[in-house]
């Protein structure tokens, strides 16, 4: 049984939702990152979505590029983001990783590569917001041959019947975009969200993440409340802004705090 | 005897192309393609094309023999295909009015665009004030510097022009920023890709939109000439004007099909946009695989040209097909190159050529010496040079 596997088992067993914070690796500076990762943890962090920067990134708010260019101009690069996992395993063999970003690091690297390392650091999984099942199928193969996730996103323009395309292709758990937009936007809609959950889960068996708009503890709880999981990423990256002072310790606070909110018991 | 048949349902040509897009718009591509498969087999909506280009852009453009410039080199005749003297005065047209066209068809209401020497932009907010549909156009903030009469033009026409100030500033950045618009507003909203660029469907029915051009280039030249050219030569950014009048041509034998893309400072000083001379490696940006200029990291690399619509780190996919399959060769022309024959145009036949076309000519002047004065080399003058004047005026010191 795979890490992500694990992680939701031990979860639906207890009644819980994953918590699943995002961080941009490198940013504020590649050395801070696995100390960040810890902190998230520490924090109630079920998995970790770590970001792997890219010059393009088209599908990110105006947070998230800014970190992308916060890291990229420190150097950090995909083979450095694994070598940053591997050595977080060092001290955290449980907590499930996933590298989230764009495509053309990855096929730089090539999959091959990619998977035989990634499965060497402790990687878990992948979401490459722009590889689409239509292009997948021999990567995510490639993937799965090295115990490495492929992860897919889902939409509310997503049609059941695509729904199940990628159930053929997924591993771990599938992220749905709570909203039509670009990272970090303010238009969440909690009742559509669960109207639709409820049509994709008729075609797809992995557990469901939500992300995209998600701010506080209100809107984490809100979303927990009709999820498998709960994405936070441009919230978390505006805490990583605000400078390096105290940011671990501020980082385990906030993410607290959602924590609470999601488990909190409900009436 | 048509034997070529790209893209494949998938939208590849050979190991290019494709959809590299994230979920949110695969639904809108998917309704884009199958709304273009039934326009473009609709009498109607074909005709409707064809007036607009004939009545409202002015087609056909002539093919016109540059006479007393071939005499100058002294080699082949040099013929130009007019596209500057479209109404907007580029190529671009051509294709805006075909998916401004389709984006009615699918009740779309608001249509953006990207554009990085703004002719692009230029094409798209006319169509836009054309057919009543609300228009908005991402262009990187250097570019809007670089390109001021054209930001003007745009906002004469009733468009809203955004400018983009992440990354390199440029046209990539603003093509990013359409992307982010576009996921954003996908129900109301059509995206108007202006080169043969992006996820399927988009490099093809920019194509298709484009290659009147060619259809017309080869009727003329058996007119006029009495028979096809021996090599057609057309710049290369993304690649439109260039796909535009090479596609016809692909299965005609004997017929060189030469692509020029911007050479920059030169392709060996590394500052260029020449993706396919320099031989950049196959990645992914835009929604497509393609011959792209990045680091071995997988991070994009800022290009360099002295003309914004070339300045683009890849080019369309069909282009790295056509450069692997060997049908088309690609070479590159300096910024200076271009410079020398943009002067040459000005001052032998009194046309003034963009810059972006000014590297085509760039390559015609190269070759043209060493054939023979029986000998026809077509250029696809894709657009007229207005806009370049402030560029060039500061480039020699001028203040306007």
């Amino acid at each position: 049984m795979s890490r992500i596997q694990k992680t939701f088992s031990r979860l639906q067993a207890a009644g819980r939702q994953a918590l699943i914070p995002f961080i941009t690796a490198g940013d504020p500076a590649p050395s801070a990152t696995v100390g960040l990762m810890h902190a998230l943890v520490a924090g109630g962090a079920d998995i970790i979505e770590l970001g792997v920067p890219f010059t393009d990134p088209s599908a990110d708010g105006p947070v998230i590029q800014r970190a992308a260019e916060r890291a990229l101009a420190h150097g950090t690069s995909l083979r450095r983001i694994i070598a940053m996992v591997a050595e977080f395993r060092e001290r955290d063999a449980d907590t499930p990783v996933v590298l989230m970003g764009y495509a053309n690091p990855v096929e730089a690297m090539g999959y091959e590569a990619f998977g035989a390392a990634a499965a060497k650091a402790g990687i878990d999984g992948l979401l490459t917001v722009d590889l689409p099942p239509e292009e997948a199928a021999a990567r995510a193969a490639i993937l799965k041959r090295h115990g490495v996730a492929p992860i897919f996103l889902l939409a509310p323009t997503t049609p059941p019947e695509r729904a199940q395309a990628v159930a053929r292709l997924a591993e771990g758990y599938v992220y749905y975009v709570s909203l039509k937009g670009v990272t970090g936007a303010a238009n969440l809609d909690v009742a559509s969200v669960a109207a639709k959950l409820a049509e994709l889960r008729a075609h797809i068996a992995l557990p469901i993440g939500v992300g995209f708009g998600i701010r506080d503890a209100e809107s984490a709880r809100a979303v927990a409340a009709v999820a498998d999981a709960v994405v936070i990423g441009s919230r978390v990256v505006q805490e990583v802004e605000q400078g390096e002072a105290g940011l671990a310790d501020r980082l385990t606070a906030f993410l607290g705090g959602i924590r609470s909110a999601i488990d909190a018991p409900r009436p | 005897m048509s034997q070529y048949s790209f893209p494949d349902a998938a939208g590849h040509f050979g190991q290019f192309g494709g959809i590299f897009v994230a979920e949110t718009l695969i639904p809108a591509l998917d309704e884009l393609r199958s709304e273009y498969e039934r326009a473009r087999r609709d009498p109607a909506f074909m005709a409707e094309y064809e007036y607009e280009l004939k009545h409202y852009v002015g087609r056909p453009s002539p093919l016109y023999h540059a006479r007393r410039w071939s005499e100058t080199l002294g080699g082949a005749q040099i013929w130009l295909k007019r596209e500057d003297l479209n109404h907007t005065g580029a190529h671009k047209v051509n294709n805006t009015i075909g998916q401004a066209l389709l984006a009615r068809r699918m009740g779309k209401k608001r249509v953006i665009a990207e554009t990085g020497a703004g002719q692009h932009g230029v094409a798209s907010a006319t169509v836009a004030a054309r057919y009543g549909l609300e228009c908005v156009v991402y262009m990187g903030a250097e570019d809007v510097a670089r390109q001021a009469p054209n930001v003007f033009r745009m906002k004469l026409l009733g468009a809203t022009v955004v400018p983009v100030q992440s990354g390199s500033k440029t046209l990539k950045d603003a093509m990013n920023e359409a992307m982010r618009d576009w996921v954003t507003n996908v129900d109301s909203t059509y995206y108007i890709i202006g080169t043969c660029a992006g996820p399927h469907p988009y490099p093809m029915l920019v194509r298709d939109f484009q290659a009147v051009i060619g259809e017309e280039c080869k009727q003329q030249c058996a007119d006029q000439i009495g028979r096809q050219p021996d090599a057609v030569v057309a710049c290369v950014g993304g690649g439109s004007n260039a796909i535009g009048i090479f596609y016809p041509y692909i299965d005609v034998p004997g017929v060189r099909l030469i692509g020029v893309e911007a050479g920059g400072l030169g392709v060996e000083t590394g500052r260029h946009a020449a993706p396919l001379t320099s031989g950049a490696p196959i990645g992914v940006l835009h929604g497509e695989r393609v011959n792209l200029m990045q680091d071995e990291n997988g991070q994009i690399i800022d290009t360099h040209s002295i003309s914004a619509g070339l300045d683009y780190p890849g080019v369309g996919p069909e282009h790295c097909h056509l450069n692997e399959i060997q049908r088309a060769e690609y070479v590159a022309a300096t910024d200076d190159e271009a410079l020398v024959a943009f002067h040459d145009l000005c001052r032998y036949e009194g046309i003034i050529p963009a810059l972006e076309s000014s590297h085509a000519l760039a390559h015609a002047r190269k070759i043209a010496p060493a054939m023979s004065p029986d000998q026809v080399i077509v250029v696809n003058l894709s657009g007229r040079g207005d806009k370049d004047i402030p560029t060039i005026a500061r480039l020699d010191g001028i203040e306007l």
